[in-house]
């Protein structure tokens, strides 16, 4: 039997969260919707996160990128480490895929946006 | 100098400017955008976190994409935006000076104008940092813009001064980048950031977070090579107790100023309290025809709520500049007492269900919020807790007011 008190990440209501169980059943409390619920049963079992990082572009400019889906904790150095040895044209545009099926985990890595080079890059 | 008329004139290419101007053209406004930046989005743009969108757009996003998502139902409109384009002054009637590389100075009549210029950061000199002040020292913001826009890391060993959420997103960012985040130092007993943001770019990474705590001395020359910090009691910082970390960087996320310069030597209402301008329900200044949203406003803990109030804002500039704006009833000041520490909007006009926004001075637990007109009690609404970080918001009944709104706390 595991328990964690944390807070929800979902959005930024920040639910105090209690979650109580094993592999087999998980209850969650603390939650005032569904995707609390979720996060709950994911955060005892697999807790995972949304990883964003950046790309910088054959041109010298920057596009900043996130994984597809959320990566596993443990993962997270492994995947930003992946992200840093990406190479991508200067094309490159909000909605490409920069990396597909990063480190077999079943996550692709997504331009999010590209920002205009300045006067330092 | 050439002389342009527009409808409605946005000031400001943020969320706040690109919501207010879809909303005013929408309504059939001639609408003009002022950016000083080189694109639209402000400061989303830097933004490359998760996070943004859930209630507007029911779907998380990254800054980036939150931003292109209206820059690109600007582009689909025939709104007219100016980029590298620096609002230099503004007058009461309305009267806009620009001044921009591809077309000079120019004079600006608005039929109504929309002030959205955003915030900006404390510094370490509004905070009188003690210390020398050698290089390394950032705000949060600007090593967000470094990091994310232009592909530099300030540092390697970093501390931070301040919870805000710019700074909390930074311990993460910098953290994901290869830099150790030390410490984080926070002068109150609790987070001015959300607490999301302590759990997953804090407590993620073990970032030690160390409340009621304060830097009392920066060393270093020419550039940073650490900082003295102590325990503080009743806001002053306890000496005998002052330790020393080594650090080559220094982030600072102090606290956030409307960026109100323009409104400077005008006659105009402001609140001591947010910064801003106070307003009416549709977000009108004192000014006839001049309306702020977002966080010039006031400052905001989520861009949705930006976007909602600019939608507000802009459409009323609209019907103000066409002349539409509809008579209200009877206007009434919200006044926000005790821990509630403002309330806005400032005014109300009596007429159906409007939202009020506040936020409180302190953290506060078990309590219900109280909004009266009159005697007569509006709504009353319990709260587990209530923290200065998160901005709160309710829906009153105005349709039938007997005196000013008074917003406060019970315990």
């Amino acid at each position: 039997m595991k328990e964690l008190n944390t807070i929800c990440i979902m959005c930024p209501m920040g639910c105090p969260l209690k979650i109580v169980g094993d592999g087999e059943k998980v209850e969650v409390s603390g939650n005032t919707c569904k995707r609390g619920e979720i996060y709950g049963k994911e955060e005892l079992l697999h807790p995972s996160r949304v990883i964003t990082s950046l790309v910088i572009l054959e041109d010298g400019s920057v596009a900043s990128c996130k994984s597809s889906s959320p990566v596993p904790k443990e993962r997270i150095a492994d995947v930003v480490d992946a992200i840093s040895h990406i190479s991508a044209p200067k094309t490159t545009k909000a909605g490409d895929v920069l990396l597909k099926d990063a480190l077999g985990l079943g996550v692709d890595i997504i331009a999010t946006g590209v920002s205009p080079k300045s006067g330092l890059n | 100098m050439t002389e342009l008329f527009y409808d409605v004139v946005v000031i400001g290419g943020g969320p706040a400017g690109m919501a207010a101007a879809l909303a005013a053209r929408e309504k059939g406004a001639k609408t003009l955008i002022l950016e000083r930046d080189v694109r639209l989005g402000g400061i989303l743009n830097q933004c490359i976190h998760q996070g943004f969108g859930l209630h507007y757009f029911s779907q998380e996003m990254t800054g980036p994409e939150y931003a292109k998502r209206f820059s690109d139902a600007v582009a689909q409109t025939d709104i007219e935006v100016r980029l590298e384009a620096m609002a230099l002054g503004l007058g009461e009637d309305r009267t806009v000076s620009v001044l921009s590389p591809s077309r000079g100075l120019e004079k600006i009549r608005a039929g109504a104008v929309v002030l959205a210029m955003g915030c900006r950061e404390r510094t370490a000199g509004a905070i009188m940092l003690p210390g020398t002040r050698p290089a390394g020292i950032y705000t949060a913001g600007m090593a967000q813009k470094l990091c994310n826009v232009s592909g530099y890391l300030v540092g390697k060993e970093v501390v931070i001064l301040g919870s805000g959420d710019i700074g909390l997103i930074m311990a993460r960012r910098m953290t994901t980048e290869g830099a150790k985040v030390k410490l984080v130092l926070e002068l109150m007993p609790y987070s001015s950031g959300l607490k999301r943001n302590i759990v997953q770019c804090l407590e993620d990474y073990d970032i030690p977070i160390k409340y009621s705590h304060t830097i009392t001395r920066v060393v270093g020359s020419p550039r940073i090579t650490g900082l003295y910090y102590a325990p503080v009691k009743d806001r002053k910082p306890i000496l005998e107790q002052e330790q020393y970390v080594s650090c080559d960087a220094l982030l600072l996320s102090v606290g956030l100023i409307p960026e109100n310069d323009l409104l400077n030597g005008l006659d105009i209402e402001m609140s001591p309290v947010t910064g801003g301008a106070t307003v009416d329900e549709r977000r009108m200044t004192t000014i006839d025809g001049v309306f702020s949203c977002g966080n010039v406003l006031h400052v905001h803990d989520l861009v949705d709520n930006v976007s909602r109030e600019a939608e507000i804002a802009g459409a009323a500039a609209a019907d103000f500049a066409m002349g539409k704006l509809a008579e209200r009833g009877k206007q009434y000041a919200v006044v926000a007492e005790g821990d509630v520490r403002y309330a806005l909007p400032q005014r109300i006009h009596e007429g159906g269900v409007q939202k009020l926004f506040f936020r409180v001075g302190r953290v506060v637990k078990n309590c219900r919020l109280v909004v009266e007109s009159g005697g007569k009690t509006l709504l009353s609404k319990k709260y587990m807790v209530l923290a200065p970080g998160e901005m709160g918001s309710v829906d009153i009944d105005a349709s039938a007011l007997e005196g000013d709104i008074k917003v406060r706390l019970e315990i």
